[in-house]
Formats: C-alpha cells, structure tokens, sequence
C-alpha cells in the first residue's frame, strides 16, 4: 500500500474513533446519575415534547469501552493502513500455524501405515480410503477421480507404466516427480515430410495398425535412426528413460495417425510435479499403496 | 374484552421518589427496582396439579439422559458429528425442516392450547415456572414461611441468617448444578461426561456449557424469576391475540366479589352491603408475578392458579361457595355462554393436524441414504480403446441408517451406459458417507449432443426401497 492510502485510511478511522469520542462526551450533559430532568429540548410538536435526558450510564461506557477497544485492537493488529500490528499477527502465520495444528493431529493417523510393505498395505480397507481421499485431493485434477488420466496424464488403472509399477517406483515418482521429454523428430532433426509419414506409419505397425504397409516399410530405416535410441528395436520402450512402450493398446496422447504424426513432428513435453515437498512422508507411504492398488487388484 | 378498564391508583406521593430527593421534585428515578416478592405456599387442586406435571416433566428431562438402548443413548445430539440420536432413530443436518417442521407444530400446538384454555402452558409445564417452583419450595424449607421470610430479609445479618441465607443459595446451586450437567449429558453422553468431569478430563466446552448452564439455571429460578415472563418471554405480549371471550381464563368475579370488605364470619354479607370477597389479599401473597388478580386480566398472569387455590381455602373457611376466583371465560363473567368449539378452534386444530400429518408422512416414508454425484472437472471425457467413451463421476454414498448397508450402482437415461469402474456393491457404514469413484462408458453413436443427461441410481441390497437417484450430464465430442 503506498503511502498516500495507508496516512488516507488511518486519517478516517482513527478520525471516526476520536470523533465517536469527542461526541460522546460533548453531547454529555453534567448530570452524572440516571435521572429525569423536567429540561426539554425544547421544541414540540401538536403537544408532544422530547425530555433532554444523558445517555444511562451503562450505555453511555458501554460507547466508551467500544472506543477503547478499538483503539487497542488497532494497535495490536494490523489495521491502519500499513501499520503491522505489535503482535505481528498476519494471515499467512496463522495458516501455517493451523497447518501445523493439522499435521500434528493427522500425523500420527498416517503414520501408523508408514512402515507397511505396499503391496501389503494395499489390501487394507481402513489405508485404501484413506488413500482415496488423498488421491481425490492431491492426483485427481490430472489423473481423474478413477485413476483412469486422460491426454497427456496416464492411466494408473492398467499395466502399462512409463517409469515401472512396482512399489519403489511409484515411490520415487510421487517422491521426486517425472520429467517426460520427446524431442520433436526424435534424434533425426532433419526428418523430411516424407519421413515422417513413413515413421508414423511404422509404429502403427508394431500394433498391427498401420495405414500404407508401403510407407511402414520404408519407415523402418528411418525409425532406426530416429527413434530406436529410447523407444528400442522392437518398440517396446524404456522405463528407465520413460520412454513408452509403442507396441501396447495404452495411449498417453492418441493413437491415431494424426495423433502419432503430431508426436514426431512437435515432440512432447510433460512433467509430473513432485510431492514429496508437498505432502509427508507417510502420506506419500499411503498414496503409494492406493496407486498399487489400482493396477494389482 | 370487559366493558371497564380496571384502573390503579398511582399515588406518586407514597410511590415516587425517596425522602432525600424530594427536596429537589424536579428529578425522579428513571429505573425502577424490582421489588421483591415473597410468594406466599398454598395448597390445593391446582397445585397439587402442577405438582403432577412437574413431577412427570422433571422425571422425564432427569431420567431420559441415563437411559441407553443397545449400549445408545436414547438422545444424543451429537454435535461433532453431526448425528441427532432420537427414540432410535438418526437425524443429520439435511433433516432440519423436520426440526423446523416440530417447531411449527409447538407453535399452533400452543396457539390451540392457548385459544382454548389460556396459558396452561405457562402455569404447569413452562421450564421457567418448573424450576422457579422447585426454588420456591427450597426456600420456604430452608428460610421458612413468608413472614419469616420477610423479616428474615429485614433483619441485621445475624450467624442464623447468613447460616440459612448460604444453606439455601448452595441449595439452588446444587439443584443449578445438576440441571446443568443433566442438559450437558444430552449432548455429551452422561456417564462418560461425569467421569470426564470429575478426573478433569473433560473438554474445556463441557465445563463451560455446564457452568453456564448452572448460573443460568440459578439465575433464573433463583433471582430473575417473574421478570423472565414480564419482561423477557414474548408469549405474554401475544396473548391477546390468541385469547376471546371463550377462553379459559384464572379470573376474579367481581359480579359476586364486589364490593370487598372485610367482616366477621357469622355476618352476613348482605346485611352490610358487601360482596363474598373478603379482601384478605391471600390472592395478592401467593402470586408470583407478584398481580392482583381481582384487577382483572394481566399479560402478567401466567395463569399458575394459586389464587383460585388460595381463595377456595378462604372461602372454605368462609363457609361460601367456592369459585370466586376460578377458571372462567369472559363470556361465563357476563352470564352467557361460553363455546368451545368456534372458528379459532377449528383453524388452529386443522394447522396443528396438517403439520403433524406431514411431519409424520415425511418421517414414515424417509429414506435413510442419499446419493449425490460429482462429475469430475480436471477432464471432460476421454476415448478408451473401444473407441467409447468414458467420464469419470465421484459419487458420495450417505447412509443415514444404524445398519451397514451394500448400495448397487445402476445407470440409466442414456442406453449403452456402462459403468467400467463401480459394478460391485459398495458397502457403506452406520450413519456414514462414502465416495466412490466411477468410470461410465458409453457407445458414441448413442449421444447426439455434447452433453446428455445420466441418472444415477443406488439401491440396498438387502431393501429394494431404499434408493436414490441423482441425474448428473455425460459430455461427449461434438456429434458429426
């Protein structure tokens, strides 16, 4: 706030408090008892005339308490414009403080499955809902409710895995999150249109989708060179690279022509954000099993 | 109404300002102090009445909170999580119409009673007048009649009446105390409440609702007593509009009572020109807003018949008939007859049995589980490898019954919706809610617009009449 609107808001309010004040004991007669006087205000309509009586005592410094302590409160709380308050009290300490609150009331509840084998916690009713429900608020913006993806998110429910499914991945993925880079053209920037047909066609081809058996043909040489390097000879992939294994029925962008061709052409970039910064060991222990348990029914 | 406002002498010479002000007229005290009022006991009909239904009130609010079925209480308003346990049944906060459906039904039941017989409700079953009387009968144990009372309060403080002033404002706590603590265990099942309370364990809140509780039970009964109806309780500055000429009202006859004197019992009343009320001001000393009854119908009156008590047992010893103060009409007042069944009877009877219908209907034909469905946001829809398509809902499973309960998922609205993820039943747990992801695929030929209509549906397995439905959208691709 600049300087202009912090003096501009304590002028009005501090100017609102002593003005209350300052009415308050103007408009104060010298009666100082609750008593009737016979004094009016003075003036009367048909007949009917308004007594000039002081507020009841306990009205009038119920009004003087009201004063104080909004003066008080001001002091101690940031109010007036940028002044921040002698107990230095901002929104962001209280929410980690009830962040803390919560992890220390939590903390234990998840805990209890921390030491658990995965595949073992897995199988546990009372863990799996619990996992549902960080699932629910930690994975399910990108991974769907069900686990199921959509473009560019995997699908957790089925066997194929990019990195590998089993426990220690999982792990280390929601630990440390994912890097997922295709470069476009593979490692063969100079790819001609041509090319690129024939290539697209060739990975049609390892699962028997191929649209110009002409063209996979041909597509093989240049598959050799452009792609082999991560995705294999026989196109299975590499989960230590992340590469997809291009021979299964599982998808991540399409398996179209037109999706595969806009793969080779422009590559692809993905990431999967690490959590390990974000949640606790223990629920990460926990969402590790739900994730298991999607796949290993 | 009466023909006559009665009207009360005001002297402000005897009930104005004190000796000290009256050098300077000009001021007068604008708060008027309450002025004590020393009910003076009686027995008769109608206290003995009231002695019935406090007995019968007091049992029953004592007695519910210990009483549990299967190991439950019987009432619990279990505020945490958020589960009002009553009679065996479970209510959550989506039930509230029905609180505020009950509250409807006390407000013409109310209404009716009152058109009818006046404030009965005030004089035997009102909390306020329960707990008064309860205090009353303490202190006229402990500090004696209401003379020795009086004098009591007038004397200088003495050993005796400090002795006797704590015996009885311990009493009242104890009474306060325990009050509190029964209203507390309604809401904090009582056994474990005690044993909280007594080792200190209990949460901070049980202490402080039970101490308010207390001092607001003490205060009440103790020291605001008649105020809480003059000046606090709204029902008092109603009732004229729910009374008539036929309503039962506690009133003085003036026809027979006046005019008032005071005479030797061997006199006969006519001889000296005098009515059958003997002005003893016995109606006056048992009163507990502290009214004159024979100044005609008060909203102070809250209709408790003491005076009807106090004047039979004089008119007794009298040797006159009862009934100069009784429970009459304005109608029986001025001889004529007074109906009981008349429009207002029949308006407020017919509101109070639809209500009570409804309540009952609503109630008898609850289901005790609801569905809600969540669609998922992060994707509109996804092809699968059929080339269906798929979208992913959230459904929220509440059981509301005591029992678990297994829900089948069924869909509908749309022909070739399958759900891929949710075929089994899902088992849901007492009085909770369970959300179960759900994948729905659907044949694209069967949709003709981006976005179609599905309907959910669960159903116990062991009860085909417990079932919900909730409709949800299904998006797909464009049609081409």
């Amino acid at each position: 706030m600049s300087t202009f609107w912090s003096i501009w808001i304590s002028v009005i309010v501090l100017g609102t408090i002593f003005g209350c004040w300052w009415l308050l004991f103007a408009t104060r007669k010298s009666q100082t008892t609750d008593t009737e006087t016979e004094k009016t205000m003075g003036h009367s309509f048909d007949g009917i005339e308004e007594y000039d009586n002081p507020l009841p005592k306990w009205w009038f410094y119920l009004f003087v308490a009201t004063c104080i302590f909004g003066l008080v409160y001001l002091a101690l709380y940031p109010g007036l414009g940028n002044w921040q308050g002698l107990l230095g009290w901002t929104q962001e300490k209280q929410w980690e403080q009830e962040v803390q609150q919560a992890e220390a009331r939590y903390g234990e509840i998840y805990a209890q499955y921390g030491s658990t084998p995965i595949p073992e916690l897995s199988q546990n009713g009372d863990a799996m809902e619990m996992g549902q429900r960080l699932f629910a608020n930690n994975c399910s913006v990108c991974h769907g409710s069900a686990g199921r993806g959509s473009v560019g998110f995997p699908n957790l429910t089925d066997d194929a895995w990019l990195y590998g499914g089993d426990p220690d991945t999982i792990l280390e993925t929601l630990h440390n999150g994912r890097q997922g880079n295709m470069p476009a053209k593979g490692t063969m920037p100079n790819m001609t249109a041509d090319q690129v047909d024939q290539v697209v066609n060739y990975v049609l081809s390892f699962s028997n989708r191929a649209q110009d058996e002409q063209a996979a043909e041909a597509g093989a040489e240049v598959y050799a060179q452009a792609c082999v390097a991560c995705h294999g000879a026989d196109g299975t992939g590499n989960q230590a690279l992340g590469a997809p294994n291009l021979t299964d029925d599982s998808w991540l962008y399409g398996s179209t022509y037109e999706w595969i061709e806009e793969t080779v052409l422009y590559g692809r970039q993905n990431v999967m954000p690490a959590q390990g910064d974000r949640l606790s060991d223990d629920q990460i222990h926990i969402l590790a099993g739900y994730v298991y348990s999607l796949s290993n029914d | 109404m009466s023909s006559q406002i009665p009207v009360r002498q005001v002297d402000p010479n005897t009930d104005g300002p004190s000796d000290n002000k009256k050098n300077k007229p000009e001021t007068v005290e604008l708060y008027a102090s309450r002025k004590k009022i020393y009910v003076r006991e009686v027995k008769g009909l109608f206290q003995r009445i009231r002695n019935v239904s406090l007995t019968a009130l007091m049992g029953m609010y004592f007695l519910f909170v210990w009483i549990t079925v299967d190991g439950d209480p019987l009432i619990h308003f279990d505020l945490p999580a958020r589960e009002f346990h009553l009679f065996t049944m479970t209510f959550f906060p989506q039930d509230f119409f029905l609180l505020a459906a009950m509250l409807i039904i006390c407000a013409f039941g109310l209404f009716f009673i009152t058109t009818l017989f006046g404030r009965v409700w005030c004089g035997y079953t009102c909390p306020q007048t329960v707990w008064t009387f309860i205090f009353m009968w303490v202190e006229e144990r402990i500090e004696g009649s209401r003379n020795k009372r009086m004098k009591l309060d007038r004397a200088p403080n003495s050993p005796e009446k400090m002795a006797r002033k704590s015996a009885k404002h311990a009493a009242w706590l104890l009474i306060a105390l325990a009050t509190g603590v029964t209203f507390v265990g309604y809401f904090y099942p009582i056994r474990d409440l005690l044993g909280d309370l007594a080792t200190l364990n209990a949460n901070g809140w049980a202490y402080f609702w039970v101490g308010f509780f207390t001092v607001a039970t003490y205060l009440n009964a103790g020291w605001m007593r008649e105020q809480v109806c003059l000046y606090m309780c709204p029902y008092a500055r109603f009732q004229s509009v729910m009374f008539d000429r036929n309503t039962r009202i506690v009133s003085y006859d003036p026809n027979r009572g006046e005019p008032r004197g005071s005479r030797k019992k061997s006199a006969d009343p006519e001889e000296l020109g005098l009515g059958d009320c003997i002005d003893c001001g016995l109606c006056v000393q048992v009163c507990p807003t502290g009214i004159d009854i024979r100044d005609g119908l008060q909203y102070e009156c809250i209709g408790c018949a003491l005076c009807i008590d106090a004047c039979d047992s004089v008119m007794d010893k009298m040797d006159y008939p009862r009934g100069l103060i009784r429970y009459t009409t304005e109608n029986e007042l001025e001889g004529r007859p007074s109906k009981l069944l008349r429009p207002r009877t029949f308006g407020y009877g017919a509101l109070l049995m639809l209500m009570i219908g409804a309540v009952v209907i609503t109630i008898a034909t609850r289901v005790p589980v609801e569905l809600d469905v969540i669609r998922d946001r992060g994707a509109l829809f996804s092809y699968n490898n059929n080339g269906w398509i798929e979208n992913t809902y959230t459904l929220k499973i509440n059981n509301m019954a005591e029992v678990p309960r297994d829900f089948r998922i069924e869909l509908g609205g749309i022909d070739s919706a399958r759900l891929l993820r949710g075929q089994e039943p899902v088992q849901v747990d007492p009085t909770a809610q369970r959300s179960v992801p759900v994948v729905v695929e659907v044949n694209p030929e069967d949709l003709s617009d981006i976005n179609t209509a599905i309907i959910f549906r669960i159903e116990a397995l062991d009860n085909a009449e417990i079932t919900d439905e909730t409709d949800s959208r299904f998006v797909g691709p464009r049609p081409r």
